[in-house]
């Protein structure tokens, strides 16, 4: 069956989230029979992206800019941060358009029994960010803190809190009428704005 | 002549499985059951599949089911075992079902999705993550050969058992426990390690505080309801008076839950070192254990005979069954595999009754169908033989 290629292709496409090896072949089938239209767009759109896409050195978002978009952005307000899990979670979140401030995400939360530590997560260039720089007050006011309903989402939020205390900033978590377990990724824009908007200190 | 139990307010309420389909699912290929809202009865030799549709029952309800099994064990295997292994995977297993609820129809489906950790729900053919909608939605509770010791075993086999009680009245106690045992791990590791990070032993020793009061404020009023139920109860059963023996189940009772929160907080703290040589927390409802006296002569359960400690453990399935009924309108399904045979020719006649009193859906198993004539009339009989179920 194909050659090398086309094999290779297809465990490429099967390591997506989302696919089996089943809708991996179907799918490279599809791009193959659609060579013009869509396998070398798609190949010339993805060795751009490659090439391009960096890590935000201020919030951790994915952008072709360094500071991203959104912290580049000057209209948005800096003084509020929100800190999520990770950037599916900044996208729900700016999809909902409930949110004017800056970002920071951690990508990923802390958990023992999967070796992640509070040094493997954007921690510490959160509590920099938040504390500014020398003795000067940095320019943050408020920190919401947008991590999941999940056991390791609120063990994280525990602790950001519990580093960011002292600083002065307002530490505010998300109204979670969202379901526990429940991930913002998940959560429809009405709900997500709406805890937003009511968002509680800790 | 004993006195009669007590009516149960609102009369029998109905909840029921009337239909079990099953792929894959261990030494089931693929099967369809259509049963009423009358109890179910199963008779067949060793070996022939009974077990295991209590089994599949059991997975409507949150947990592991009543084997406790791992998430891919129940797939069926097949194929001649000659390299002296079990035999080669089928497909993953699911189970679906279709139960009759006073607010009509209500169709569940679970299984191993593959690719998956977690096992699978959908209610109403929409994706659940959290097993609080079924608990929300129905009660199973089971009793099993490998329970009749559970009196004389280590208490987390009562734990387990009381923490099943719970659920029927508190659905969202199974993620508190999930999170809190979580919490717990994540502790128990860190400690392990020799990490002293301040700030996130005290946020996983925030989790355990908040999420392991709201596991023992619900199993502490859920034995006040049981002791209550049982007062009301069955007559030809013995009457079991339950206590809740532990730490926090006593700082429950002399405070508010919050200053428990916060007590069990500190403890936690302070016990870090000894924690952590010892490998495991010393403080918090893991350590509660659930303690039964037979009412009337006030001995400990585990000092009566066997059918009589058998009994005892009835009563207290039949008096939350009772509890939920009267609470909820919904009582709730009952698995009994292998009960029925180990009861006296009275207590027999007095559980079927109960059953029938309870309009409860149980589901009974035994080798012999002549134990079960004194429900001729009032259950669905199948015979299983070799992986496959047919109506009598
Ligand atoms: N994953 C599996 N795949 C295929 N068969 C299995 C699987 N797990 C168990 N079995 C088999 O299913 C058969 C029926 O088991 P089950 O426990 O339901 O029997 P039973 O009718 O309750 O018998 P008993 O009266 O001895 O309790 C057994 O032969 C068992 O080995
Ligand atoms: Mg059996
Ligand atoms: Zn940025």
């Amino acid at each position: 069956m194909g050659g090398p290629e086309i094999e290779r292709l297809i465990e490429l496409l099967a390591r997506l989230p989302g696919l089996g090896p089943r809708s991996a072949r179907r799918a490279a089938l599809h791009l193959m029979k659609r060579r013009e239209a869509l396998l070398e767009p798609l190949a010339d759109a993805m060795t751009t992206a490659a090439r391009a896409i960096q890590v935000c050195s201020v919030c951790g978002n994915l952008d072709s800019r360094d500071p991203c978009g959104l912290c580049a952005d000057g209209k948005r307000d800096a003084s509020v941060v929100c800190v999520v899990e990770d950037v599916a979670d900044l996208w729900a979140i700016e999809r909902s358009g409930a949110f004017r401030g800056r970002y920071h995400v951690l990508g990923g939360v802390l958990s023992a029994l999967d070796g992640t530590g509070p040094d493997d997560l954007r921690i510490a260039s959160l509590v920099a960010r938040v504390r500014g720089p020398g003795d000067a007050p940095g320019e943050v006011r408020e920190v919401v803190i947008a991590t999941n309903a999940t056991v390791e989402g609120q063990t994280t939020a525990h602790y950001i809190a519990d580093r960011l205390a002292g600083t002065g900033v307002a530490i505010t978590r998300l109204a979670h009428g969202v379901p526990v377990g429940g991930e913002l990724d998940y959560l429809d824009d009405g709900t997500l704005s709406a805890a937003l908007r009511a968002r509680r200190a800790v | 002549m004993p006195a009669q139990p007590l009516p149960i307010p609102g009369g029998p309420a109905k909840l029921a499985l009337v239909r079990l389909s099953l792929s894959d699912f261990r030494c089931y290929r693929r099967l369809r059951l259509e049963c009423g809202p009358e109890p179910v009865v199963l008779t067949g030799a060793n070996g022939a599949g009974k077990t295991n549709l209590l089994e599949a029952v059991s997975f409507l309800a949150p947990g592991r089911g009543l084997r406790r099994a791992s998430l891919a064990e129940p797939d069926r295997r097949h194929g001649p075992a000659d390299d002296g292994r079990s035999g080669e995977p089928g497909g993953s297993w699911a189970v679906a079902a279709v139960l009759a609820t006073p607010s009509g129809p209500l169709a569940i489906g679970t299984g191993r999705e593959a690719g998956t950790e977690r096992r699978a729900v959908r209610i109403d053919g929409v994706p659940r993550s959290g097993q609080k909608d079924l608990a929300e939605r129905l009660s199973v509770v089971w009793l099993t050969p490998e329970m009749d010791r559970i009196f004389v075993e280590a208490p987390k086999s009562r734990r387990r058992l009381l923490d099943r009680l719970v659920y029927g009245f508190h659905p969202e106690h199974a993620a508190a426990l999930s999170a809190y045992e979580h919490c717990q791990r994540e502790r128990t590791r860190l400690l392990g390690e020799g990490v002293r990070d301040d700030a996130w032993l005290g946020a996983l020793e925030d989790g355990m505080a908040r999420h392991g009061i709201a596991v023992a404020a619900a199993r502490r009023v859920t034995v006040e309801r049981l002791d209550r139920s049982a007062r009301a109860g069955w007559p030809q059963f013995p009457r079991a008076t339950l206590a809740l023996t532990g730490d926090v189940d006593r700082w429950l009772e002399a405070m508010p839950a919050v200053d428990a929160e916060e007590r069990l907080r500190g403890g936690l703290k302070a016990a870090r070192d000894g924690d952590a040589a010892l490998g495991k927390a010393q403080l918090g409802p893991h350590r509660s254990d659930l303690a039964v006296r037979e009412t009337t002569r006030g001995l400990a359960a585990s000092e009566g005979s066997t059918g009589e400690q058998k009994a005892l453990l009835l009563s207290i399935v039949l008096a939350h069954a009772r509890a939920l009924a009267a609470e909820r309108g919904l009582p709730p399904i009952l698995l009994l595999d292998e009960v029925a045979a180990h009861l006296d020719r009275s207590r027999r006649a007095a559980l079927f009754d109960a059953l029938h009193d309870l309009g409860c859906q149980a589901w009974l198993t035994g080798t012999d169908e002549e134990v079960f004539g004194g429900l001729a009339g009032r259950a669905r009989f199948f015979r299983v033989f070799d992986a496959t179920v047919t109506p009598r």
